[in-house]
């Protein structure tokens, strides 16, 4: 080791700060918080799957076996609004603290104290959203949210304090994912390093830009929205009640026009760090950067317009029906660029297939049928069948559990061995990887045909002719989130050890974050290194 | 398909069969004859919009069925051939270049666009129009009342209206007798209408959003309180169709079914008849002076069918939300002032007008004078209350 790199590491192993459970209270180092916000995110993705798993095992059997009506209600809310605010978001923002100064050369984030605001909001409103569970317990109030997670009115209006809780639980987080956004835009606009010009910039760093703006764009309209919520339960306005000239539709369209976008949300930061992978295990260049750049744009400003789509059985006037429906269907242009830039991506490379390029080509296939069954779902005609339905439930999660969930697993065992300095096990990785994508099709395929065959969502109970497929579905549910205990082991021991990985830990690598040590050092770039 | 069983939900298939299904899912998506199965694919449609929307469904999965094997066969190839472990060197492109590449490049985003706008884009079109025309020469008008937890019809032609509920044993939910055929898709009034009718369904909710649906007819609407919103069908052939509430309104969501019987002209209107003699002998009963007997009986019936899903068979309701009936102050407080005057906020108002911002809802909406009236004697006279006191339909009539 020689003196100039001998001093680097001194310094950067020399932080000034305090150890023990203070240090993560109070750090405002980069990788200490997205270390945070990783940790937190798995936690609540075994919280959500816990609860979901309770759902499915009611659903098994026709005929009421488990729980009430009224708790199962809850478990699907709580479920959604767990799995998407505590676990895939804080997840997504985990790789962004994590990966964003390492990418553009920036010591840390732009607002380190902000970020550690951030961070620590979280567990207070996850605390809130499932408080009510444990009050009822104890004879206080009727559980938790029992509305679906889009609490929609009047029946949010009628709900118990379960539905207050997650109000404020919502303004939290949402203040959380603001700050977090606030602090994403100013550190890629300010501190990318010389020579790095926005369109040079990794395809991660531009997935998470739009994300960001999405963000703050829509965020104070839920915001709003469910104050509106709040104001109606307890200081008797009516923006929801048509008896006071108020209208539920309005919610709504409050609701999606942030609830649509939060699908992008949720899908860019994976659709950022797809190339990168792609590009690593083919060991080509990404191909179609700039498109790429330009998709994420595209389907952010379109994610916007796009929103009824979402209760197109409303009722909703002729040259309404026919925009939100012919809007929702040009999406599939810009995403379909992204398709064709990752197979292009793949073209003619020298591929391997390691765990992350396996979860990245399982992304890409299962994605691949979310997207195709969305374009039908657009259609209005069609949407009347398909909607409420257990086909919609399908859909969405090919969406956020294959698009989602599987993309968070792509960049975890992709800069895991980055962040830790360790490799994982591939052998672990890979059984992972085969059980999840088999279990995943057997929870989700026959929710399709479910649907199809007219099965409402959101039912305990259900008629004889749906027997089957839920009992296939259930069966595949519980291999699937106990496969998910395998990534978690996978994890852990990867943290404690395991061989030692290189700065570059993979052969195709490109980019700066693969020119810092692995680990890399406490402080990121403290010389900003210059891009050409 | 044309000579189905009118049934809709047949007798579920046994499971082994069912595996053996299995074998063909992507055949039977490709091929439009083997659509029938109500697993595979929609239950068979009745309606003409039913039947557009499931060729319309047949149509879109094939063309994206293609578009899934052509874009992955594409990328299965190259993981097959451009692996490392068979030598492949990579190419070091990041983007088309020369004419040629652009041209293919652009080609299956101009195939897209003709997708999307013109073979998918063309037929939506003329659907949504068609679904959306509920008034042109429609020859009768259903107006369809969601309510936590029941469906309330009426015919606005011929007066007739009734509520329609559940009628599957609790025994059967909690598992202790053996499901019925049509667990949970069966009601105790079920909604009649002609075939061959273009029938305008108009649509609204007394308390939270409910969506009415019935799979076979093809169309799904939501029931808004305060709102009115409309569909329409027109059902080809005779038969029972069932369905469900689609939109999550509360506790009981999952047990208010839709049930419609179409029936040929003449006997609709037999029907009609019958449930307008029904009406007036209803009408006729709120005029008689009842004995508290009589009102005890009717009250014990007409509460477990009505009241007793939240408010419990025993009275103790499920609290914090729906509080107990047993010793209630409410139930054991006055029953109308000294001039026969409804009292705020008393067991008689609560009753017929419900309560704002709560499950609790304006029964005299959807139940008869006689209903209302031994439901309240029941209510004062059961679970341990001993008011002792009752009331008589007319009274209630006259608090209308």
């Amino acid at each position: 080791m020689n003196t100039a790199t001998h001093t680097l590491d001194h310094h950067g192993d020399h932080a000034h700060h305090p150890t023990g459970i203070l240090r993560w209270l109070t750090t405002t180092n980069h990788k200490d918080i997205g270390t945070m916000y990783m940790t937190f995110a798995l936690l609540m993705f075994f919280v959500g799957g816990a609860m979901i798993l309770g759902v499915r095992a009611e659903l098994f059997q026709p005929g009421l076996q488990l729980m009430k009506p009224e708790f199962f209600n809850q478990l699907i809310g709580v479920h959604a609004l767990v799995m998407i605010f505590a676990a895939l978001m804080p997840a997504a923002t985990g790789f962004a603290n994590w990966m964003i100064p390492l990418m553009i050369g920036a010591p840390d984030m732009a607002l380190p104290r902000l970020n550690n605001w951030g961070f620590w909001l979280l567990p207070p409103a996850a605390l809130l959203l499932t408080m009510p569970f444990v009050l009822a317990l104890f004879g206080i109030g009727d559980g938790a949210v029992a509305t679906g997670w889009t609490l929609y009115a009047p029946l949010s209006v009628q709900g118990g304090i379960g539905v207050d809780f997650a109000i404020f639980s919502i303004h939290i987080l949402g203040i959380s994912s603001i700050m977090g956004s606030i602090n994403i835009i100013a550190t890629i606009l300010n501190m990318r390093a010389p020579g790095m010009t926005l369109m040079k910039m990794p395809l991660f760093c531009w997935g998470w830009l739009v994300t960001a703006v999405l963000l703050i764009i829509t965020l104070p309209v839920l915001a709003g929205g469910v104050t509106m919520l709040l104001t109606d339960r307890h200081f008797q306005t009516h923006f929801f009640d048509a008896a006071g000239g108020g209208d539920p539709i309005l919610f709504q369209h409050l609701f999606w026009f942030f609830g649509h976008p939060e699908v992008y949300i949720l899908l860019l930061p994976v659709w950022g760090l797809m190339p990168h992978v792609l590009s690593t295990f083919t060991r080509k260049p990404v191909y179609g950067h700039t498109a790429q750049v330009w998709s994420f744009i595209a389907i952010g400003v379109l994610g916007l317009i796009v929103w009824a789509h979402h209760f197109l059985t409303a009722g909703l006037p002729v040259p309404a029906l026919l925009y939100f429906m012919y809007s929702t269907m040009s999406i599939s242009l810009p995403l379909a660029v992204l398709f064709f830039c990752w197979i292009a991506t793949m073209w003619r490379g020298s591929m391997s297939f390691e765990t992350p390029m396996l979860f990245a080509l399982g992304f890409i296939v299962l994605f691949g049928i979310a997207g195709l069954t969305g374009l039908v779902l657009a259609d209005v005609a069609a949407d009347a069948q398909y909607h409420h339905s257990y086909f919609v439930v399908a859909h969405f999660h090919y969406a956020l559990f294959a698009g989602g969930i599987m993309g968070v697993m792509t960049g975890v065992y992709f800069w895991l061995p980055k962040w830790t300095g360790h490799m994982y096990s591939e052998k672990l990785g890979k059984l992972h990887f085969w059980l999840t994508v088999i279990s995943f099709n057997l929870t989700f395929m026959p929710q399709f045909f479910l649907g199809l065959a007219g099965m409402p969502r959101r039912i305990p109970d259900y008629a004889l002719q749906f027997a089957e497929f839920n009992a296939i579905s259930t069966v595949g549910a519980f291999a699937l989130g106990l496969s998910q205990l395998l990534f978690a082991w996978n994890v852990w021991r990867c943290v404690k050890g395991g061989e030692k990985a290189s700065a570059e830990v993979w052969e195709g690598t490109d980019g700066l974050e693969w020119q810092l040590s692995s680990p890399p050092p406490y402080h990121s770039w403290e010389t900003q290194p210059v891009v050409k | 398909m044309t000579t189905l069983n009118p049934q809709p939900h047949q007798p579920a298939l046994p499971f082994r069969h069912r595996l053996s299904l299995l074998a063909g899912p992507v055949l039977a998506l490709a091929s439009g004859a083997a659509f029938a199965d109500y697993t595979w694919n929609f239950p068979t449609p009745v309606t003409p919009i039913g039947r557009d929307t499931l060729s319309m469904h047949n149509q879109f999965m094939v063309i994206i069925t293609v578009l899934f094997v052509v874009v992955f066969a594409i990328m299965i190839y190259s993981m097959i051939k451009h692996r490392k472990s068979t030598g492949a060197r990579p190419a070091k492109f990041s983007g088309p270049t020369g004419a040629v590449q652009w041209f293919w490049t652009l080609v299956p985003f101009a195939m897209l666009l003709f997708i999307d706008f013109v073979l998918m884009g063309i037929p939506a079109f003329h659907a949504v129009v068609d679904m959306e025309d509920t008034r042109t020469k429609a020859d009768m008008v259903l107006k369809v009342t969601g309510l936590q937890w029941k469906w309330k019809y009426e015919y606005p032609d011929s007066g007739v209206q009734f509520v329609s509920t559940l009628t599957t044993p609790r025994e059967q939910i909690e598992g202790k007798e053996a499901k019925g055929e049509h667990y949970l898709l069966e009601v105790d009034n079920e909604v009649v209408l002609p075939v061959g009718k273009k029938v305008r369904i108009l649509l609204t909710s007394t308390d939270v959003i409910h969506t009415w649906w019935v799979p076979q007819f093809g169309v799904k609407r939501d029931a808004i309180p305060g709102f009115l919103r409309e569909t329409w069908v027109r059902i080809e052939e005779p038969g029972v169709y069932r369905g469900q509430c689609a939109e999550l309104c509360g506790k009981d969501h999952g047990f208010m079914p839709v049930v419609v019987r179409a029936v040929p002209e003449p006997e609709y209107a037999a029907w009609v008849d019958k449930k307008k003699a029904e009406m007036s002998a209803a009408a006729a009963g709120g005029d008689k002076t009842w004995t508290m007997a009589e009102l005890l009986a009717k009250g014990k019936e007409s509460y477990e069918k009505n009241c007793a899903a939240c408010h419990q068979p025993n009275g103790q309701g499920l609290p914090p939300a729906f509080p107990a009936l047993a010793g209630s102050k409410i139930v054991t407080g006055p029953l109308l002032s000294p001039d026969g005057k409804l009292i705020p906020d008393s067991h008689v108002d609560r009753v017929m007008n419900g309560k704002t911002g709560t499950a609790m809802q304006a029964f005299k909406a959807t139940l008869s004078d006689v209903d209302i009236a031994a439901i309240v004697t029941y209510e004062r006279n059961s679970f341990g209350n001993t008011k002792g006191d009752m009331i008589q339909p007319a009274q209630i009539k006259a608090l209308r």
